[in-house]
């Protein structure tokens, strides 16, 4: 199955291609090559224990994190030490964060202008619209002339995603976006994940939301020790997984 | 069937008990929570009798108002005509007198920009760029130019001198440290390397070293007719002490700001550079207020020691006039006098700054 969508894939229109792609920190190996090629529109779910380097893989994309060998392309543009082209791969790729990551110090609607204006030298005028638009989408719309110190958890996210959106991605990656928040809340943000996997966005998500998974995910990834351990479609992924491995993980967070 | 909900009604808030609080209850508290607290409370009101009587029998009780010295001596308590008498001496040094007016405007735009900012009327750019334009707007006022007479830098003096190093010190101090701080932070090695070895050496010497180093000793390395008035070389010096200082603080704001911060702003596609100066530099300042403010006062009390090097300053002007032969003895209330003006100038600052952290985003938690 998933070498037939290899096969396709080459076909179809390839955003992310990464290829043997290796990672150290210090002595630690963090990434173990790496091969991953994500469609137009997928959507990639990937889970794994703690410091198996999911984060990591996501962070490379968009170069938080350098990876010292292999070579990850994104829309084209391949990813080096060039920073013009790391920089336009970030205006092309969205990310939100474990801990939202606003900034304190600027209004809701500040947040949201704040890389229009200084990435796109958009007018703020026009800036402003965009984020509004983008507001009411995540509905904090009233919010908007609030500090970020004043929303709960489940608001920031929804800003966080709407500041995102603001810079009109092709593609977004998110990095357990609802783990940082209290039970009554995650539900609202996975709702606009969902609605946003509903527009066609590419979509890389790191979570632990199982649920989510099997309901929006074209594919699941399980990652262990630095490599992607198992790589299936949700349905074969939770009920048929075909590394033991897997099935150990699986248990230890299904059952209660 | 459905199980009709029970209707869950919050308890309505109570008071708090009321021995807990009233004015008894306040004194127990703070005043005589046990016997050691007793001890210390009367103790210090002991002293507090002892001496407050006497200071206000000698500030105002036998205290000469108006009058000469020899009325003074005759009431044997403070004398403040003579720091009326004083008074233009004080605030302008040896500056001419005729021409006070224009420190004056100086002063009275000082004050206004002073008050706009305090009341967060002016706000943004238009504030930076106004407190940009002030120090020159002062030093032509003082100094002279576009037709008004010029006063050579030798005759300023007094209280004048005073706030003109401290406004130009913290003016182009804090940006300076914040330059410095960052070199330090995010700069290359070798930028980082000049940048900790200029803090270093500047906060391993004492600033009546440097001021000594920039009036004494510069002119001597620099060609013969290259010559740097010596307020010039006093200011840079200032300037560079306190920006020294001044970085350190700051960068113990930037070492506060998490990560995500900039990744954040990275990853939208924000340069580093404006993510340095719109994201990260500002949260920096706000959690550093505190402390800066503490330079600014600092810097503004440190402006005393350029009489070490010749330059009039308030003190200096203070510790003239105590030499009048015609008020000889009344050195007291002039010292006081000076206390007075210091502590006020510095409480501002130190109100502003509280001013300035209430507003912030911090203080509007839910």
């Amino acid at each position: 199955m998933s070498a037939k969508t290899e096969s396709q894939a080459t076909a179809e229109n390839i955003v992310i291609e990464m290829k043997g792609i290796n990672k150290w920190y210090g002595d630690f190996h963090a990434l173990k090559n790496i091969d991953l090629s994500v469609r137009e529109g997928e959507r990639i779910v990937i889970c794994g224990p703690s410091g198996s380097g999911k984060s990591t893989l996501i962070r490379c994309i968009n170069h938080l994190e350098a990876h010292q060998q292999g070579v990850i392309t994104v829309n084209g543009t391949p990813l080096d030490e060039n920073s013009k082209n790391i920089t336009q791969i970030r205006r092309e790729v969205g990310m939100v964060f474990q801990q939202f990551n606003l900034f304190p110090h600027m209004t809701i609607l500040d947040n949201l202008c704040f890389a229009p204006v200084w990435a796109r030298n958009m007018p703020r005028a026009e800036a402003e619209k965009t984020a509004l638009r983008y507001l009411e989408r995540v509905g904090i719309s009233e919010q908007k002339d609030k500090y970020p110190g004043q929303l709960s958890g489940g608001q920031q996210q929804r800003v966080a995603i709407a500041r995102s959106l603001c810079m009109n991605p092709s593609i977004m990656l998110f990095d357990e976006p609802t783990s940082a928040l209290d039970p009554e809340m995650i539900k609202e943000v996975l709702d606009v994940m969902i609605e946003l996997a509903n527009t066609g966005m590419t979509m890389l998500v790191v979570t632990h939301e199982m649920s989510f998974a099997r309901s929006v995910a074209d594919r699941v990834i399980f990652m262990d020790g630095g490599e992607i351990v198992e790589e299936n479609t949700p349905d074969a992924f939770f009920d048929n997984p075909k590394v033991d491995r897997t099935q150990q993980f699986l248990s230890q967070i299904l059952t209660h | 069937m459905t199980v009709e909900p029970i209707i869950f009604q919050p308890t309505p808030a109570s008071p708090a008990p009321s021995s807990k609080v009233g004015a008894v209850a306040w004194l127990r508290a703070n005043l005589f929570g046990g016997w050691k607290d007793t001890v210390v409370t009367i103790a210090l009101l002991a002293i507090l009798l002892v001496t407050v009587p006497k200071l206000i029998g000698w500030m105002f009780v036998r205290a000469t108002f108006l009058g000469d010295a020899d009325a003074c001596r005759l009431a044997g308590g403070a004398c403040w005509p003579f720091i009326v008498d004083k008074f233009n001496v004080l605030m302008l040094g040896v500056y001419p007198q005729e021409l006070g007016w224009r420190p004056g405007i100086a002063a009275i735009a000082l004050i206004v920009l002073a008050a706009l900012t305090y009341t967060n009327r002016m706000r943004g750019i238009v504030l930076i760029v106004a407190w940009a334009i002030l120090p020159f707007f002062a030093l032509i006022m003082i100094g002279g130019a576009f037709g008004m007479r010029e006063v050579d830098q030798s005759l300023w003096g007094g209280l004048m001198l005073s706030i003109l190093l401290a406004l130009v010190g913290v003016i182009v101090s804090i940006p300076l440290g914040v330059m410095l701080a960052l070199g330090r932070y995010y700069g290359s090695p070798v930028v980082k390397s000049l940048c900790i070895a200029f803090i270093e050496l500047l906060r391993g010497v004492p600033l009546i070293t440097i001021l000594f180093m920039a009036s004494v000793m510069m002119p001597l390395f620099l060609p013969p007719d290259l010559v740097i008035n010596n307020l010039l070389r006093i200011q840079i010096a200032m300037i560079l002490f306190s920006a020294a200082y001044m970085a350190e603080v700051v960068r113990g704001g930037l070492q506060a700001i998490p990560a995500g911060q900039t990744e954040a702003s990275l990853a939208l596609g924000v340069t580093r550079r404006h993510t340095i100066a719109f994201v990260i530099v500002p949260q920096a300042l706000r959690h550093v207020l505190p402390p800066l403010i503490g330079r600014c006062i600092a810097l503004f009390k440190d402006t005393s020691l350029v009489i070490i090097v010749g330059l009039l300053d308030f003190l200096g002007m203070i510790k003239n006039a105590a030499l009048d032969t015609s008020w000889l003895g009344f050195q007291a209330e002039a010292y006081v006098f000076a206390a007075v003006v210091y502590w006020s100038i510095c409480y501002s600052l130190s109100l502003y700054g509280r001013e300035l952290e209430r507003r912030g985003p911090s203080a509007q938690k839910r």
